[in-house]
């Protein structure tokens, strides 16, 4: 009921603030006269009950046809309601279906099954080499550091473990550049980066470095021509995400890494969405500095690692110095149980590789097919699957704000883009990035598909969004307008 | 030698705990990996292969055990697609 009321409030707000000459008034008596009072009790996350109230009090306006205000009924002609038209929902759960997988993951049973031997007997500190206890924690944590070395091909002794993607991200962007500050003073980045790498370059400016930050085109992908144009005698890094963590596509790693490697540049590649999704080498691309997370492939969180290739040498200034752990770059005690969990991540994600992949492949497909059926929906990534990660499907869907769909949509854990960036209502800046306008990046929704979503949840999900698309479009005015054939782009608005 | 028997029981046994997680997503995963798990090395001959498979079937039973275990310990509410069980 909540969710409707927004979007009814936001209806009016568009009534009063505008002045169209096309016959508005028309659409706008689809909306019901009355605005109702928020109502406390429905926002519980407690989906049967308001459900159920719902419908019982649309039967009761229904039968005695009162001006009661705290009634909600669906605009005239709408066959459903938002909640469940389909189906009775006293008979199922309330917990909302994750389909969110690109902000976090569960952790793997596997994992954790890993991890709680550390927690109950392995107690040791992985550096204390006095005592058994610290022996056969270390040894744990290099099994772990061997297999998460595995997946990319490098050596276990160019992993360095950190507590996260951003913290390696930072530690390379910030280190290399000051380590060879004398000399170099260049970086180049993308438009489409992850926060963590955008802040950090900008951090650089503010020490007085210059960074490039190379435009996408409509696919999101780099053009290769632009970074060769780019690099310059005193360019130091590179750095290009793997697979974008909004629109799921992979840049050319290998062409990239050649063209770094021809001109004696550094390339770093923020790999959290790639590491084990896609097949990643990183003697065969040319790969200097590399980042994961092991939050991102059903490890635990607070882990990450960033592998620091060692013969070319990569040399960098540490951000955390201290007991020269890690080779001296990243001091401080190992968290013995969380590189545990993350080791065997690791290693779950090597052995089901092929496994994963089919079937997020067969997933990807189901749901892209059902949602971009509904009209004027448009897919946002490489329609090129060699540059399309699968389990990243990011859809928007015209004519509705995105964040009413997501209101609309509680009982689907989605997100609008970034989780770090989804609280704000600003349009995404990676679809801005791909020429797409304010409309458009406003109402694009991503999906996320991993190793514990259902072929059921897929199945509801598809449901559930053509339901809704369809009802939050029959309140739009401008949906109406465009069914009857007016080009929204020529309507004057004018606002006061 | 593993016998056919024992094979079909590992099976039998190892989809019984899968079905004891109270985590949706986690037992339907169980389910579909051990069915396809058995599928795949439907062909094997080898008497060192099929011991092979068999053993790590036997630790990963193991692992079910205590995973769906602690799966029970900590509920959490029904997903959206979960039919609640009715009591009559």
């Amino acid at each position: 009921m909540y969710k409707s009321n927004i979007i009814v409030r936001n209806l009016h707000r568009i009534s009063n603030n505008t002045s169209i000459k096309h016959n508005l008034s028309r659409s706008l008596a689809t909306i019901p006269s009355t605005i109702p009072s928020t109502n406390t009790n429905s926002s519980t996350s407690s989906s049967t009950s308001s459900s159920t109230s719902t419908k019982d009090k649309i039967s009761q306006k229904d039968s005695t046809s009162s001006g009661n205000i705290n009634v909600v009924v669906p605009p005239s002609g709408a066959s459903i309601t938002l909640k469940s038209a389909t189906r009775d929902a006293s008979k199922f759960g309330t917990r909302p279906i994750y389909l969110d997988v690109q902000a976090t993951t569960p952790v793997d049973p596997r994992v954790l099954d890993k991890m709680l031997q550390f927690y109950t007997g392995l107690y040791g500190n992985p550096h204390s080499s006095t005592h058994a206890y610290g022996w056969e924690t270390d040894k744990e944590v290099e099994i772990a550091r061997e297999y998460v070395s595995k997946v990319i091909n490098a050596d276990p002794k160019e992993i360095i473990f950190t507590s996260g993607a951003t913290e390696s991200n930072n530690m390379i962007i910030k280190g290399i550049p000051r380590f060879y500050k004398k000399t170099k003073k260049h970086i180049i980045t993308t438009q489409t980066e992850h926060k963590c790498v955008l802040d950090s370059a900008r951090h650089m400016q503010d020490e007085g470095f210059e960074v490039t930050y190379l435009p996408v085109n409509e696919e999101g992908l780099i053009n290769l021509q632009d970074l060769k144009n780019s690099i310059r005698k005193d360019t130091i890094l590179v750095s290009i995400m793997a697979v974008n963590n909004e629109i799921g596509v992979i840049q050319p790693l290998k062409e990239i890494g050649k063209i770094c490697r021809e001109n004696k540049v550094f390339f770093h590649t923020d790999a959290a969405q790639a590491y084990g999704k896609i097949p990643i080498d990183v003697n065969e691309m040319n790969i200097d500095a590399l980042s994961i997370s092991s939050h991102k492939i059903y490890g635990p969180k607070g882990l990450g690692a960033c592998y620091i290739r060692r013969r070319p040498r990569v040399r960098l200034d540490p951000i955390i110095t201290g007991g020269g752990q890690e080779r001296g770059l990243r001091s401080g005690t190992l968290a013995a149980p969380l590189i545990a969990g993350f080791g065997e991540a690791a290693r779950l994600m090597m052995l089901e590789s092929n496994y994963d992949k089919n079937y997020i492949e067969k997933l990807s497909n189901k749901l892209k097919n059902g949602l971009l059926s509904i009209p004027s929906t448009q897919f946002n990534g490489s329609k090129n699957p060699n540059y399309q990660y699968p389990g990243c499907v990011n859809i928007s869907f015209a004519y509705i704000e995105g964040e009413s769909l997501l209101m609309a949509l509680k009982d689907i854990a989605l997100s609008s883009g970034s989780a770090c960036t989804s609280a704000s209502l600003e349009p995404s800046y990676v679809l801005h990035a791909l020429g797409a306008d304010d409309a458009l990046a406003h109402s694009s929704i991503r999906f996320g598909i991993g190793r514990f979503t259902t072929e059921e949840e897929v199945d509801y999900v598809i449901a559930a969004i053509n339901e809704r698309v369809e009802f939050l479009r029959k309140m739009s005015p401008l949906w109406e307008m465009v069914q009857e054939g007016i080009d929204l782009n020529s309507i004057e608005w004018s606002g006061h | 030698m593993v016998q056919q028997k024992q094979v079909l029981k590992l099976y039998k046994n190892l989809l019984e705990k899968a079905y004891k997680f109270d985590n949706y997503n986690f037992r339907e995963y169980a389910k579909r990996r051990i069915h396809d798990s058995f599928k795949e090395h439907k062909s094997l001959t080898k008497p060192e292969e099929i011991a092979q498979f068999y053993n790590n079937g036997i630790n990963n039973l193991a692992l079910l055990t205590r995973q769906s275990t602690i799966s029970q310990m900590y509920t959490f509410d029904k997903l959206v697609v979960e039919p609640l069980k009715q009591h009559k």
